[in-house]
Formats: structure tokens, C-alpha cells, sequence
């Protein structure tokens, strides 16, 4: 541990800092650029010192993330970052662990992981560049790709349904549930700072467009033309309004969301659904404006931090309960247990 | 009841043997392991030497009275030097028609079987699969054997009868008089036995009132009736001189891995998922937690030792256990460890495959998985326990090899030596010789560079924490520029990582001790090179073979990859060389493909381990 003393004469880092010397080798024009640059940009404002982060990445274009942090990292393998992350936070809890993945990786092949992490909420973050393609294998439909699509091992249109990401980490018990888009740096960045800040396993969902696969497929959510009408941005009590003009709200009838003319209604903004981060029923059903229409009606894509809980880490309760059998029980000599509680002697 | 109470006693002579094999036989719910236990600790005490072999079946209660439903426990106890838990039995105790068919094959000609007629009523031989009308106690099946007819669960229930306890609760004490008839029989004492009933049940003194009634009540049976006409005597066996314990390879295995991390100095992580019949070692560990042990069951396999993985990476030390099944589900991820070149140890308790194959019995058929069981060019260093004991130096070795030598290390032990147990005369903590943990804190380049895989003379990398400050930084299973680790994709540079990662496997043979002949000497007419759990039954065949005046000899493998440097010029000092294997020959192949030999093989895959006849007469057929 430095000084405190020592910590006031240290610089403070800039994004520059945290690039390594490798070339970055994405697509030109692919929505990764984006996510480095805006990590890169608020991790000098987290204040944690380089050599105590670590990014664990899986496989896939996302997974590449690893090599271009001037920190410690491992690229692994296939689905497995979450695996690898947990093994690192228990032993070391002081490091700051940001894993890295894409839908392929975390949805499918590491899906497993990817909910008994939520569930066992190491304090982690956990970002997932979903752009609804594989990408590194050149263009297969993912878990999240939407009914019909049509791709390299779908020539006639998928006929599954996609995963909701959102929807299984509240499933699997996630404590910080989010969703930004790589078009939108401002709104990513507050995002990132938020999962910084919690303590336990912090689910990012970052839209992110792949030019040469599926081009465009956010970009409703992104592009000035449509995203007020079909985005909305969710902040903890502010009520939920969307629209060019702003004019629609949405509010409860009972436990369905309801969109509503907010002049027309001459509702009060106050009657409008208040977006409550604490509130998992409230968040249950705004993750669900994804796919599903509440009485015929379709919803706004919602972008910003959906639910979060104060919920003990499993790296923490492990050490505690290490430290309580050892002041219950004493640490045994190895002589101790080498010998176990019965032994007899030859003479 | 009138014949415990007579205080007329036959004097039956004691008759001394050096040996003596017992099998307690029963349904999963009649206790017999807890007796064999209790039996094989007394016996322990009394410093005879010995070996045990539970075998129990799959399914954890199968329909009782079943043949699918035995349960078995078979002590080898003796005067003299044990190896192995005998190849047939002396006494065979038969709490039901199941299991005198399962086990009456492997009892000794002139053997003693003491049976509980209640476990012969026509609907215990009818679920045992008797054809209706015969009964093996009346039909002279049985007549070359000393048979002990003896209700056992009369006797209980009217020994135990106005105690208050439920029907249930007296059924279950039935395992005692039969553990007090045969302590009888074994001139053992009960004090050992009594003591753990007073333990086991402190907080229900009833119950353990009960089971000491019942076991003093099969002790008296002995003594006071007419139908036992002989008694043992075991010796205590000339022992070298020192404090024992019984320990079973499962509790070595975890006690080996305690004593790993105090030795290194590293925190030690188990990620594991249960599997039979690894997941003892993963109950066991979880009691050291004190011991600075993290244990960590995973959601699945491949977690498991992906955590290992990530704890590794992070400063401890990584472990896995599993078995076969599980080592399929975990192969790619050590693929990545081998490629990262980082410390992990896995340990494979093997049991008969492929597949779910047999999860409770026993087979050394995973040698070449652990050998060649990886996509790519990636060997890894290989040991194997030989017995029980033999556990615990054995995953000191492994971590020795992982933590000096920056690799995963696969250990191979196996069913038979899990859960089977003999004494151990354990080690002072000061006697075992440390692992050099070594963590790098200064760049190893100019201007403050740090190249991770840079190598030393060993062509060992540097280990870093993250958390090091200066040091950050990549690694991961794409193919590595040497000594930066930067991905690279160029073919001349992925040859030499390629060999590179082979040559560091190859060199840890400088560290590892010239193989000697176990028995026998080093040049001679024939060799029996065995590997893993089959040490006992060598060991015992050719100790026999050499007090006869046969030229034999016994070497046994513990280092499997690299083998020791001397091995193939010792195996040539012999005209024969036989290879005993519990698979279809794995290790002959190895052998042969090394040194050219023309290695004779021995297989055996009945989920048993060799028995000492069936290695003689191999060996004796050789040499004629």
C-alpha cells in the first residue's frame, strides 16, 4: 500500500495511460472502438491503480478487449471468463475485475456461468457487447438474435427465440442490471461509473453495432430519426417519459405499464411511473420492454440502470467465514493434521 | 435370553494366524462399512498391518434385499507386511441372501461364513434371484465351507427388547452383535469400538446404550455357545518403529494438498464439482478452512477448474478434483493452463469408463487421456499414487512440479486406493522439504520491460501477481510471441513455443530420483513395471515369487511423464517385461513406444483390482 503521502505527489492517469502498446486490430467502424475509448476515459476517475485491475475476457471480438488495457489480463477461453473471474476474486478480493464478453460467450456457450455468477455476486463487473451476431466466426445468429434472422447457418431464418439479457440476470438474481449502446459515449460512460460504484457483480448490456455482420441493428435505439421515439433512458425518481416532444409517459394500470399523452391525459408528471432502482418488480417489467407488448402495445427499448441491491459478495462472506472458523477452531499445526485425531504407536 | 445369561464357557482354542481376510457383506442399510471400520480401527491399534476395500454399489439405497443393493467391506489384517486387501476372504459375513451370492464366490475353500438366518426367509432369497425352492443354507451349496447359522435379528431384538427403542432403531443395532461375535473370534477388545459408540452418540446415550448392549451381546454369543470351535489370533506386525494413523487415499489426497500450501506458502483454492469418486476430497478440504483454504464448488466441471484457473492467475494455488467424466468436461480449460504455463494442480480419481461407465468401482483406463488428452501439442507432467497412502506424497509431488516448474501436473489415483485405507506412518511437518514459491516483482528486461515469458535455464517463465506494480501485463491462449507473450501468428515463432512448452516437461525429469526396483534386483529373467494402484498386488506376487527362488523383480512407476531419466536402461537389464494394467494396456504402449521393448501386458477391467493369484500365474507362465 503506498502512502498517503505518496498518493498526493502521484499523477493522475489519463485514458492514454490505460492503452497498451498493442494495435488494436476491430473492424474499421465497429462499435468496440467506441466501448475501449469511453473504459479508457473514466477509468482514471475510478482512482484504482493499474496494476490492481484486471480484465478477464472470453472468446469472440469483444474477448480481444483484454490485450488493449495497459493492466493485467487474460484472454481465456470460450465462456469461461466468468469461471476464471470468480477464482480471481477469491483470492485476491482487492483487485478490481472487469470481465469482458460478447452474447455469444456469456448467452450460449457460457450461459451457465454467466447466471451462477449473477447468483453467487462476486463484486465484479460483468460487460457483455451484445451485437446480436457472432462476429469472430463470421457471421452465425446468436442466442440474441431476433426470430427469422437470416445469417451464414440461417439461411432461411432462425426459428428460436432470442435470449432477453436483461430479463435472465434479474432471473439469476444479479444485483446491478444495466443497458447502455455504443453510440452513445456520455450515457455509457455514467453506466460504467455506476457498476464501478456498486459493490457485487455488475451486469452491463452495451448495444454494439458490427459493421460487417449486422450493420445497424441498434440503430433505432441510436440514430437521432427514431431513438426518442423508441429509446427511453431511465433515471432512479424521475418518471419515464419519452417522445420527440417528450409528450408520452408511461404509468401503471394495476401492474401493466400503460404509455399515455402526457398533455392529452393531463396527467401529473408525479402519477407517471417513477423509476425506482430498488424496486425488482418495477424492473422485472421494464426489462421486459424488449419484445413483449403489454395489452397490444409496444415499448420503448429502456437504457440505463435498471435495478440494483445491497447484497453480500461471495468473495466477502468467503473470507468471513474463513476468519470465523479460524477464531472458533484455532489454525491447526500441520503436525496436527498430519496426524489426524487417532493414532497409535509401534515401539 | 437363556444363553447369554449361562455362565457355562467351552474353552475353544486360539489358534495364531499371520493373516486373515474378512468380508463383511450386507444391504446398504446394515451398516457394514461402519463395522468393517470399526473392526479394521481396533485392529489398527493393535498394530497389526493392514488394508481395506470398501465397495459399495452405485445407487445409494437400491431396493433392499437386492443383489444391486450390497454392500461390502473387505479387511486384510496381519502380523506381517499387508499390501493389498487379499485376494479371497477367510470370513465371510452374510447379513442377507444378496450377499452371500454377490460375495461366496471370492470366499476361501474351507472358509467360514456366518450368516443372519433372517436374511433367508423366502422373500429375501427370492429378491436375492434364488429360483423359488432353493435355498443355498439347505440345499449343501454351502457344504464345503464352516457355516455359522445365527439369527442375528432375533438375537438383537430380544437383547434389546424393553429398552423403549422403536423397531427400526433395534434393526439397525444388528451390526454390532456380529462386530462383537467377531472381535470374539479375532480376540480383539471392544474398548475401541465402545469409545466411539459413547462418541458418535453423546447427545442420545439410549441409542449408543443400545448398540454397546447389542455388541457385548454378540461378544457373549461367542463365548458362550458350542458352535465356535476355533479362534484367531492376530499378532501385531513388526512395523518400523513410529506413530500411525489409518488413512484412506481420499483423506491423504487432502491432507497432501493442506500440507502443499503450507509448504509453498500459497493460499490454496479447490474449485470442484462433485463426482464419485473424487468428492470425498472436496468434503475433506472444506473442513481445513482455517488452514487458509478456499474451497469453492462449482457450477459444473468446467468451472471448477476455470476458478482453479483464476485463483492460479491471482497468486494461490489452483486445484481441481474430479474423475474421468469430469476431466473430459475440463480438457480445454487445461489446455489454456498450458498454454499460460501456470501452476494447477488436477487430480483424476478414475473409475471404470468411458462414459458414466462404473462411477463406484475402480480402473486405471485414464492414463492416456492425462498423457495425450488435449487438442494441440500440449504434454504435461503425469504422476500416479500407488496406494492409499501414497496420496499424500504424491499431490506434494504434483504441486512441487506446478509451482517450481509454472504447469499444470496431473495426478492419478483411482477408486480402489480412494476409498480403500491403510496405517500411515505420517511425516513431521519439519521433515517435508519446502516448495520454492517464487514471485517476480522486478521487470527481467530493459528500460523496466517485463517480457512473462521470458525463460530461465529450467525454461521455467516468471510467476506475477497481478497487483504488481510495473508489471502489467497480457496473457491468454492465443500462441505467444516468445518472451513477450504479445500474440503472435507467425508459424516459424509457434514451432518453437511449441517446443519450447515440451523441452520445460522434458527437463523436470533432472529433478526427479533415478527409479529403483521396489523388489527383486536390477538386471534379471523378468520385470513386473506397474503403475498406480496396482503396487499392493505386485508387490505381494513378487515378494511371494522371490521367498520361492524365482528371478523377479517389481518396478513401479510414480513419475509417468517425463519418466525417470534411468528407466529405460533399467528395464533393459531384464529379459522380460510384464505389464499389469487395470485397462486394455495404456502404459505398455507408452513403454514401447519409448524404448522399444517387448513388453508383455496384463489387463484386467472387471472394476477390481489384480489379485496376487492371477499375478503369479501370469509371472509363472512367463518365465516357463
Amino acid at each position: 500500500m503506498s502512502t498517503i503521502a505518496e498518493q498526493e505527489v502521484t499523477p493522475k492517469l489519463t485514458a492514454k495511460d490505460f492503452a497498451s502498446n498493442q494495435e488494436v486490430k476491430w473492424c474499421p467502424g465497429c462499435g468496440d472502438y467506441s466501448i475501449l475509448k469511453q473504459v479508457q476515459t473514466v477509468f482514471p476517475d475510478f482512482g484504482v491503480p493499474k496494476e490492481n485491475i484486471v480484465f478477464i475476457s472470453g472468446i469472440g471480438c469483444a474477448a480481444r478487449f483484454t490485450y488493449y488495457m495497459d493492466t493485467y489480463g487474460m484472454h481465456s477461453i470460450h465462456g469461461r471468463a466468468a469461471a476464471i473471474a470468480s477464482g480471481v476474486k477469491s483470492m485476491n478480493p482487492d483487485l478490481s475485475v472487469w470481465v469482458v464478453s460478447g452474447d455469444g460467450d456469456a448467452l450460449s456457450i457460457g450461459g451457465n456461468h454467466f447466471i451462477h455468477l449473477m447468483r453467487k455476486n462476486f463484486d465484479l463487473n460483468y460487460m457483455v457487447f451484445n451485437n446480436q451476431i457472432y462476429g469472430l466466426t463470421k457471421g452465425q445468429y446468436s442466442p440474441t438474435s431476433e426470430k427469422g434472422k437470416v445469417a451464414k447457418s440461417t439461411p432461411f431464418g432462425s426459428i428460436e427465440e432470442p435470449f432477453n439479457p436483461s430479463e435472465i440476470a434479474l432471473g439469476a438474481k444479479s444485483t446491478f442490471v444495466s443497458r447502455s449502446l455504443d453510440r452513445d459515449p456520455k450515457h455509457m460512460q455514467m453506466v460504467l461509473k455506476r457498476a464501478n460504484e456498486h459493490k457485487g457483480t455488475s451486469f452491463v448490456e452495451i448495444y454494439q453495432n458490427c459493421p460487417v455482420f449486422n450493420d445497424g441493428t441498434f440503430f433505432a435505439f441510436s440514430e437521432k430519426e427514431t431513438k426518442k421515439e423508441q429509446a427511453i433512458f431511465v433515471e432512479h425518481g424521475k418518471p419515464l417519459i419519452f417522445g420527440n416532444g417528450e409528450e408520452k409517459g408511461i404509468r401503471f394500470d394495476g401492474l401493466t405499464p400503460v404509455i399515455v399523452d402526457i398533455k392529452e391525459s393531463g396527467i401529473s408528471l408525479n402519477d407517471l411511473w417513477i423509476h425506482d432502482e430498488k424496486d425488482k418488480t418495477k424492473a422485472n417489467i421494464l426489462s421486459r420492454f424488449f419484445d413483449t407488448t403489454f395489452n397490444g402495445e409496444s415499448f420503448p427499448r429502456p437504457f440505463g440502470v435498471f435495478y440494483t441491491e445491497d447484497r453480500s459478495c461471495y468473495e466477502q462472506s468467503m473470507k468471513e467465514q474463513i476468519e470465523a472458523v479460524t477464531a472458533r477452531k484455532g489454525k491447526p499445526s500441520l503436525d496436527k493434521i498430519l496426524s489426524g485425531d487417532k493414532t497409535w504407536t509401534i515401539l | 435370553m437363556e444363553t447369554l445369561e449361562t455362565n457355562f464357557k467351552p474353552l475353544v482354542p486360539i489358534i495364531e494366524a499371520d493373516s486373515i481376510v474378512i468380508r463383511f457383506s450386507g444391504d446398504s442399510g446394515d451398516g457394514m462399512q461402519l463395522t468393517g471400520n470399526q473392526f479394521t480401527d481396533t485392529a489398527a491399534y493393535l498394530g497389526n498391518d493392514l488394508s481395506t476395500f470398501p465397495e459399495f454399489p452405485a445407487e445409494i439405497r437400491a431396493p433392499i434385499g437386492t443383489t444391486a443393493g450390497v454392500s461390502g467391506f473387505q479387511v486384510h489384517f496381519g502380523s506381517r507386511e499387508i499390501f493389498t486387501p487379499g485376494d479371497e476372504y477367510d470370513v465371510l459375513v452374510a447379513m442377507n441372501s444378496a450377499a452371500l451370492k454377490v460375495d461366496l464366490p471370492r470366499l476361501k475353500k474351507g472358509g467360514i461364513i456366518i450368516l443372519n438366518t433372517a436374511g433367508f426367509d423366502k422373500k429375501n432369497l427370492s429378491l436375492a434371484g434364488y429360483p423359488e425352492g432353493v435355498n443355498p443354507l439347505e440345499n449343501g451349496s454351502l457344504d464345503e465351507y464352516t457355516v455359522h447359522k445365527i439369527d442375528v435379528t432375533r438375537f438383537t431384538k430380544e437383547c434389546l427388547a424393553g429398552t423403549g427403542l422403536g423397531m427400526k432403531e433395534i434393526e439397525r443395532s444388528k451390526n454390532m452383535f456380529v462386530l462383537g461375535l467377531l472381535f470374539w473370534m479375532f480376540d480383539e477388545p471392544m474398548d475401541y469400538t465402545i469409545t466411539f459408540i459413547n462418541e458418535k452418540f453423546s447427545k442420545k446415550p439410549d441409542i449408543a446404550d443400545a448398540n454397546i448392549k447389542t455388541l457385548k451381546a454378540g461378544w457373549n454369543f461367542g463365548d458362550h455357545t458350542e458352535i465356535f470351535t476355533t479362534r484367531f489370533k492376530v499378532s501385531a506386525a513388526k512395523l518400523p518403529k513410529g506413530v500411525y494413523r489409518n488413512i484412506s487415499g481420499n483423506q491423504a489426497t487432502a491432507i497432501g494438498l493442506v500440507a502443499a500450501g503450507e509448504l509453498s506458502g500459497m493460499p490454496l483454492f479447490l474449485g470442484s464439482y462433485p463426482i464419485t469418486p473424487a468428492s470425498d476430497v472436496l468434503h475433506e478440504l472444506s473442513k481445513y478452512k482455517s488452514s487458509n483454504i478456499r474451497t469453492f464448488q462449482a457450477e459444473d466441471e468446467i468451472a471448477a477448474v476455470c476458478a482453479a484457473i483464476g485463483a492460479s492467475y491471482a497468486g494461490g494455488l489452483g486445484i481441481t478434483t474430479t474423475s474421468g467424466p469430469g476431466m473430459s468436461l475440463k480438457t480445454e480449460a487445461i489446455g489454456l493452463a498450458t498454454i499460460l504455463e501456470i501452476p494447477l494442480i488436477i487430480v483424476n480419481i478414475q473409475r471404470g469408463g468411458p462414459s458414466t461407465g462404473l462411477p463406484t468401482k475402480t480402473e486405471q483406463s485414464d492414463l492416456m487421456q492425462a498423457m495425450y488428452g488435449r487438442h494441440g501439442e500440449g504434454p504435461l507432467p503425469v504422476i500416479a499414487a500407488s496406494s492409499p497412502a501414497d496420496c499424500f506424497n504424491t499431490v506434494l509431488e504434483a504441486a512441487r512440479i506446478a509451482v517450481e516448474h509454472m504447469t499444470p501436473v496431473i495426478c492419478l489415483t483411482d477408486g480402489y486406493i480412494a476409498n480403500g485405507t491403510e496405517p500411515w506412518r505420517f511425516p513431521a511437518a519439519a521433515d517435508l522439504a519446502p516448495i520454492k514459491a517464487t514471485f517476480v516483482t522486478e521487470p527481467n528486461g530493459e528500460n523496466g520491460a517485463f517480457y512473462p515469458y521470458k525463460r530461465d535455464e529450467r525454461g521455467v517463465r516468471p510467476m506475477v501477481k497481478p497487483g504488481t506494480k510495473g508489471l502489467m501485463h497480457r496473457i491468454g491462449g492465443l500462441e505467444k510471441q516468445n518472451e513477450t507473450g504479445n500474440v503472435s501468428y507467425d508459424a516459424v515463432n509457434h514451432e518453437k513455443m511449441t517446443h519450447l512448452r515440451a523441452e520445460k516437461i522434458e527437463k523436470i525429469a533432472d529433478t526427479i530420483p533415478l527409479i529403483k526396483p521396489d523388489s527383486g534386483n536390477e538386471t534379471g529373467k523378468l520385470v513386473v513395471l506397474g503403475w498406480g494402484s496396482t503396487s499392493g498386488a505386485i508387490k505381494t506376487a513378487v515378494r511371494e515369487l522371490l521367498a520361492e527362488g524365482y528371478d523377479v523383480a517389481h518396478v513401479h512407476l510414480h513419475h509417468i511423464n517425463p519418466f525417470p531419466k534411468n528407466l529405460g536402461e533399467l528395464l533393459n537389464g531384464y529379459d522380460k517385461v510384464l505389464i499389469p494394467e487395470m485397462n486394455c494396456g495404456q502404459l505398455i504402449q507408452l513403454i514401447k513406444a519409448k524404448y522399444l521393448i517387448p513388453a508383455i501386458g496384463l489387463s484386467k477391467m472387471q472394476g477390481l483390482p489384480f489379485t496376487t493369484v492371477e499375478l503369479k500365474n501370469k509371472i509363472l507362465e512367463i518365465l516357463k
